[in-house]
């Protein structure tokens, strides 16, 4: 069986026929051929899918496509300028190495971007609490969590929005 | 993940409908424990019918002296929302504290209670401070609500549609993290209701359940020395690979004994 599924994806809209049992993820990677939103673990566990719906960081491992009918999508490929600039999350990541293999890296500055708008004036121990989600086997975290921090305190980062 | 139908509810009335009508189907709030159990074939729904588009269960509102949840409040809207910090802040901490923030962004309180896992944390908010369950068919006691693990009073093809908790003068949840999942390893609500002096525990037993002599203990004196000697027999606790059962036994004195001085405070 398949039924109809519409939302807007970075901005633009997108209606495709997929099977009900089509996770969000599944249909952005697969359909959408979106792959900068990764899958670590399926099981909701590591954050490595994580996207905004509505403007809310979601792990779209653990949706169903259907759930995000008629739904804001924002995927990591829409946090930049048209130009190539670098949202001021993803420079202050650059900035202060907060990446080594990268794979956690999309659902990092998904979770982050999120975080900083519900958190703006947050602190380490808030960052390290609000990343529950996200998982990263490479930098121990440290540089991630001074790359959020530089990223909130970064008056760009209001402007951003996403 | 099996094939199924899906289909979104206008609203309470015709997500009852499209229950009733197939005996196989299951009910969508936001997918945070039955998306990973239908991955794993644990669940085979033939269909579900998703509440995700029923504003009118998505709220929370003062009613005289209890505070009302609706069942498709997610945890981070609970935990964010300025009537439950103020009315029952022990609960808007509780719920801040599910999981992880994407996780709070989906899921809901119906859900959870609906799914009653042994180690969730909303079937001890709701017997610590004595709610009511209210579903499309009636009203429920908590004490009344969550059975062993997995199990509820809920009929098939009935809905919850909010939760009632009556207004403490004091309460507080202490929850010692599985550090791997965040589900409590063991939690403890503890709560000085217009009812008397409520403790639930989480985590420990293959369900939530009450420590009688402790409640009683605080109602003579609600301070964590009454409580610090009472232990919980180890009988019948969960033990696995995360702890065994004397483990958690004595962990529910020492995270009742904070819950009561944070409620203190
Ligand atoms: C990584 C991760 C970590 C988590 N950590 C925690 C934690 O620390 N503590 C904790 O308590 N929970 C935790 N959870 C579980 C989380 O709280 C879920 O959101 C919750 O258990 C289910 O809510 P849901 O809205 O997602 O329900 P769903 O998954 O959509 O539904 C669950 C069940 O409830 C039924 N149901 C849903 N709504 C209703 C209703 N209104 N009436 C009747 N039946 C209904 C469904 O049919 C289904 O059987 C975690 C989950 C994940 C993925
Ligand atoms: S892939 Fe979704 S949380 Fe790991
Ligand atoms: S940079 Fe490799 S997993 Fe995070």
């Amino acid at each position: 069986m398949a039924v109809k599924v519409s939302m807007t994806v970075n901005g633009k809209s997108v209606s495709h026929e997929v099977e009900e049992r089509t996770l969000l993820v599944s249909y952005i990677r697969e359909t959408l051929r979106m792959t900068g939103t990764h899958v670590g673990c399926d099981t909701a566990q590591c954050g490595a899918c994580t996207i905004h719906m509505n403007g809310r960081a979601v792990k779209s491992c653990n949706i169903l496509a259907m759930q995000a009918e008629g739904a804001s999508i924002t995927t990591i490929e829409g946090v930049a300028n048209a130009d190539g600039t670098l949202h001021p999350m993803q420079a202050a990541f650059k900035e202060h190495h907060g990446l080594q293999c990268g794979f956690c890296t999309p659902g990092m500055v998904m979770s982050a971007i999120d975080l900083v708008k519900n958190f703006p004036d947050t602190t380490e121990q808030q960052i390290r609490e609000q990343l529950d989600g996200n998982l990263c086997r490479c930098t121990g975290y440290h540089n991630i969590v001074k790359a959020i921090k530089a990223a909130a305190a970064d008056p760009a980062s209001a402007k951003a929005g996403v | 993940m099996y094939a199924f139908k899906y289909a979104k509810a206008k609203s309470v009335a015709d997500a009852a409908t499209s229950i009733a009508a197939d005996p196989d189907a299951k009910l969508l709030a936001g997918g945070q424990s039955l998306i990973a159990a239908m991955k794993l074939r644990l669940s085979q729904p033939s269909a579900l019918v998703d509440l995700g588009n029923i504003a009118d269960l998505r709220y929370t509102r003062i009613e005289g002296d209890t505070l009302v949840v609706g069942a498709m409040s997610t945890h981070a809207f609970v935990a964010a929302c300025a009537d439950v910090r103020k009315a029952i802040p022990a609960l808007a901490a509780l719920a801040g504290d599910i999981g992880d923030r994407q996780v709070r962004n989906m899921g809901t309180i119906g859900g959870s209670i609906a799914t009653n896992d042994p180690a969730a944390d909303y079937p001890a908010g709701c017997v610590g401070l004595g709610a009511t369950i209210i579903t499309t068919k009636r009203k429920i006691a908590a004490d009344d609500f969550f059975g062993s693990m997995y199990e509820t009073a809920l009929e098939p093809g009935e809905i919850i549609t909010a939760v009632s908790f009556p207004i403490p003068k004091r309460a507080a949840y202490i929850k010692f993290k599985n550090q791997a999942s965040r589900f409590a390893l063991v939690g403890v609500f503890v709560a000085e209701t217009p009812a008397g002096v409520r403790v639930a525990v989480t985590g420990a037993g293959p369900g939530v359940f009450r420590v009688a002599e402790m409640e009683k203990a605080l109602s003579a004196k609600f301070a964590p020395e009454s409580v610090a000697n009472i232990k919980v027999p180890a009988d019948n606790l969960n033990a696995d690979l995360h702890a065994q059962a004397d483990y958690r036994a004595h962990l529910v004195t020492v995270m009742a004994k904070r819950a009561v001085a944070k409620a203190s405070e």
